[in-house]
Formats: structure tokens, sequence, C-alpha cells
């Protein structure tokens, strides 16, 4: 069966172009970038040459560029190495970070610091207002998501990053989702440092970044060797750092061409659940979203058990349901936009990338009233309400 | 993650619906967990002669409502009422660890049901 892939917020494929680039590097320059030798210097050329890509794409210089095995640890360096670097202080953060945010926080609670994890409103916006009542005098970290990860909704990262600057307290943003997707500019934004992941643009998988602008202070995390300006040790994952030097140049160059067209499909599936299935909820703020997520609450039944029905049917797609997440508890995202247990529990995410056409939309549309239909004839909720 | 058997009974689940009067319902689970089971029974000569189910949950909330349903028809109260959430697992070739607690609400589920049976039983009884 051919499978319709609707999980790129998950992950992408990689672009045949860019795995082309870096089987280069894992056939013949297979040479240390800190080695001496023509070989060696050879391939630091290509890296950096590769950074400067991955530096130009959200208008940074190379140097603010730190490479890491990917969105997780960019996260943890800019968080940890803050934290570590000051020994004690307050973290401002929102209730919907991903868990490479929150996991990181909750670990530095432990470990003395304090934090503040601010309310969203239902579409899942932080108030920048909120954001300057929480800042106090021992404030060293502001750190906001860019893009949810759950629901797509852009956070008003500017007007943050101004109160910040502002009060001169260091402000971090998670920009996985955002970056390839659409435009970021660093310098705009005046963000002092923002994570990003090749494989959420068609890069490979373990290979990250972590931009900090000139003048902020990290403690390295990784220690062994002089490597990324002794930010973070260990040898360079050159095909790595090729894959996503090369992906941020075809995003520079296509996130355009890509944008209308996805944004069209997602439109179109959207329409059709509201206009076609009754009780369902579209959350995420209606135009501040990424334009190829649609997360969707479909009421009396359980996320889980849609996303494997459509599965069967080929098709991929993800869930903030508890059944997902290994625990008991729905999605902390849709929980923290004050949706219901029971309704974040029936939440299903379709994310698009340029790999989907209009053909995969008429398929889901074919097969989702359906499921539905199935699924709700079986809740004991379902008639109660009719 | 989950066994053939699993998502076998989660496709075309056996006994789904509700019987209209039944002897006996067991109400368990939480909304708020997202595994809510409902267990219908009908209950002749001592004997469970019909079983059904509506379920809100995941796949193996479901698969367990269908397995425990087609475990206990025709048996009577007193061999429906040993069946565990063990056996229930087990008849369907496991269940991951962290869908244990699915197993559990099917067992409480058919032991509530039955339960509801005898109070209703006694009652009218006593009235006799």
């Amino acid at each position: 069966m051919k499978r319709i892939y609707c999980d790129h917020t998950s992950t992408t494929p990689i672009d045949e172009r860019v795995l082309n680039e870096m089987l280069l590097f894992l056939k013949e320059k297979y040479a240390n970038p800190s080695s001496i030798h023509l070989q060696g210097q050879e391939v630091r050329k290509h890296v950096e040459i590769a950074r400067k890509k991955v530096a130009e794409l959200i208008n940074a210089d190379s140097h603010e560029i730190v490479f890491t095995s990917g969105g997780t640890e960019a996260n943890n360096l800019a968080i940890k190495g803050i934290a570590f670097k000051k020994g004690k202080g307050h973290i401002i953060t929102s209730k919907i970070e991903h868990h490479s945010v929150l996991d990181v926080l909750k670990y530095l609670e432990k470990k003395g610091f304090d934090v503040t994890y601010l309310d969203v409103d239902k579409y899942g916006l932080v108030n920048p207002d909120d954001v300057k009542k929480a800042i106090r005098d021992d404030t060293i970290l502001i750190t906001i998501i860019f893009a949810s990860n759950e629901v797509g909704t852009i956070q008003p990262v500017k007007e943050i990053s101004e109160i910040a600057r502002e009060k001169g307290i260091p402000f971090h943003t998670d920009a996985c989702m955002m970056v390839g997707l659409e435009k970021v500019d660093v310098k705009e934004l005046g963000v002092d440092m923002l994570s990003l992941s090749a494989h959420k643009f068609y890069g490979p998988k373990g290979i990250g970044a972590l931009y900090a602008r000139k003048g902020i202070l990290l403690e390295s995390l990784i220690h062994g060797g002089h490597h990324e300006k002794r930010r973070r040790g260990g040898s360079e994952n050159v095909p790595g750092i090729i894959g996503m030097g090369k992906a941020s140049e075809l995003a520079m160059e296509e996130i355009e061409k890509d944008r209308e067209r996805i944004k069209e499909l997602r439109d179109n599936l959207e329409k059709f659940i509201l206009e076609s299935i009754p009780d369902v909820i579209v959350v995420g703020h209606p135009e501040k979203r990424l334009y190829n997520i649609l997360t969707v609450c479909f009421k009396y039944i359980e996320g889980e058990s849609i996303l494997l029905n459509l599965d069967f049917e080929g098709i991929s797609v993800s869930s903030g349901s508890a059944c997902t997440s290994g625990s008991l508890e729905p999605s902390h995202v849709l929980l923290a936009m004050g949706l219901p247990h029971e309704v974040a529990h029936g939440s299903i995410r379709f994310s698009f990338g340029k790999i989907n056409n209009l053909k995969d939309v008429e398929k889901i549309k074919e097969v989702l009233p359906g499921i539905i239909n199935k699924l709700r004839q079986m809740s004991p909720f379902w008639e109660k309400n009719k | 993650m989950y066994t053939d058997k699993v998502l076998e009974h989660f496709r075309n689940p056996r006994n789904m619906g509700r019987i209209e009067n039944p002897d006996g319902i067991g109400k368990v689970g939480n909304p708020m967990c997202g595994d809510v089971m409902y267990i219908y029974i009908k209950v002749e000569d001592d004997k469970i002669a019909d079983c059904k189910f509506e379920t809100f949950g995941c796949a193996a909330a479901i698969a367990t409502s269908s397995m425990v349903t087609e475990m206990v028809k025709g048996k009577t109260i007193e061999k429906a009422l040993e069946i565990t959430n063990q056996r229930v697992a087990e008849a369907l070739g496991g269940l991951p660890p962290t869908k244990y607690h699915c197993s559990l609400l099917a067992e409480q589920g058919i032991k509530e049901a039955i339960e509801d049976y005898l109070k209703k039983k006694e009652s009218a009884e006593k009235k006799v």
C-alpha cells in the first residue's frame, strides 16, 4: 500500500539532494576536520561552508552557530549553559514548551533554580505583558517556544525579545518548528539564542544547532576538546553538518515555493472536517499558526484509536492523547490551552510537507468520517450527546 | 507495539454496542484518563447469555473490552467472576506495559456488571 505521510512535524523525509551531498562525506571525504593534513583541512573547509549556510538561513554570523546533536541538545545547551554559568536564579518559560525545554527546567528546579511557567490563552498564545510582570531582579533567562510543535501557534517572539532586551535578560527561543518553514531573522527578532533542528526541514536526523549571539557566554555541557570554539566537545558530525548546510540552502531557495501549496492542502482538509464531521474543535490560533499543521480534537473518542485506524488505511499522523505519550495525561499543551482532559484525549495532528499532494488530502477525506463514526458508535458518550 | 491479536480485536471488535434493559451494567474508568468502559450483561439460568460493551479509549481498551465480552459469554456467574486481567491480556497475546491498566478495566467492568446484577437480584428477591 502506498503510504500517505502526514506527520512532518515529527520529522521530514530527507531531501534527495541533501543525501547526495552527505554521501561524499561518508565515503571519500571522511577525514577529521580537526586534522592538520590536507584531507582534514579539505573537510574543514566544507564544514565551515555548511556553517555559513545555516547561519544565512537565520541571518546570523557563522561564529554564532554551534552544531549540536539536534534540537534537544540545542535547548539543553541554551538553558543549562546560562544556568550553570550563573549558578542560581530565576527562569521564565511557558506551559506549552517542548519536553526538551520543560524537562530541563524541571531538572534545574531540583538543583535550586526558580522557574515561572506562564499561562497561555485558548489559542496557545503567551501574553508579552505576562512575561514583563514575571521578571524579577534575579531572572537570568527567558525561554519561549517560537511555534508550537503540537498546535502550530506562533508566539510574539519579537515583542518578548524587546522586553528581555530592555531588562538585559538573555532570551532563548526554541525555533525547531519554525526554521525552514518560515523566514526567521535573528537580527530582526533580536533574540539572544535560538535552537534549530535539521530533520524538521528535510535534513538528516542527529544534527541541529544553537544560535548564540556574539557576547552570550555559555557553560559547555559536553567537554572533550576545542571543538565548536570550546562550546561543544567531540569530533564534528561531518555528514550531518554537510546535510544541514544543504537543507538550509534549499530552504532559503524554496520556502516561498512550497508555502502556498502546502497551506492550501492543510486548509482544504480543515474546511472539510469542520463542514462534514460534527463535534470537532480545531485548535491553535486561526491566523498566527504554522501553515502546515492542523490539530483537531474529535469529541467523545480517543486519539490513539483514530491514529491506528488511519494507520490501517496507510495514513501516518500523530496524536496528543495520553495513550501515545506513555502516561495517563493527555498533551500538556492542549490542557494549558484550557481544553478538558477528555477532549484533549481525542486530538489528532495532521502535518503536511512538500511530499504531499491533493490526492493525499482526498484519501484522508474519503476515510476519516467513517473512522470517526465507527469509533463514536463504540463510545458510551456519543449517543447521550445527540 | 501491539500484538496481531490486539489489533485484530481492535479492528473488528466483538459484541460492540449496548443491551437494552440489561440485567447488569458495569461502568468503569475515567474520561480524564482517557479510558471509560461500559459492560452490559444479560443473565439466564445463572449464565451470561449476552454481553456487550461501549468503550471510549485506546486500541488496548477496545481490544480488552472485546476480548472480555467473548470470554464471559456462556459462562456461569461463578466462572465469569474468575476472569482476571492477566487472563484477558494473555488471551490477546500480551499488552505493552503502559497499557496494563486497560486490562484492569476489563476485569473491573465485568465484575461490576455482575455485582450490579446480583444486587438487583437480591433486592428483587426481598420484594417477593
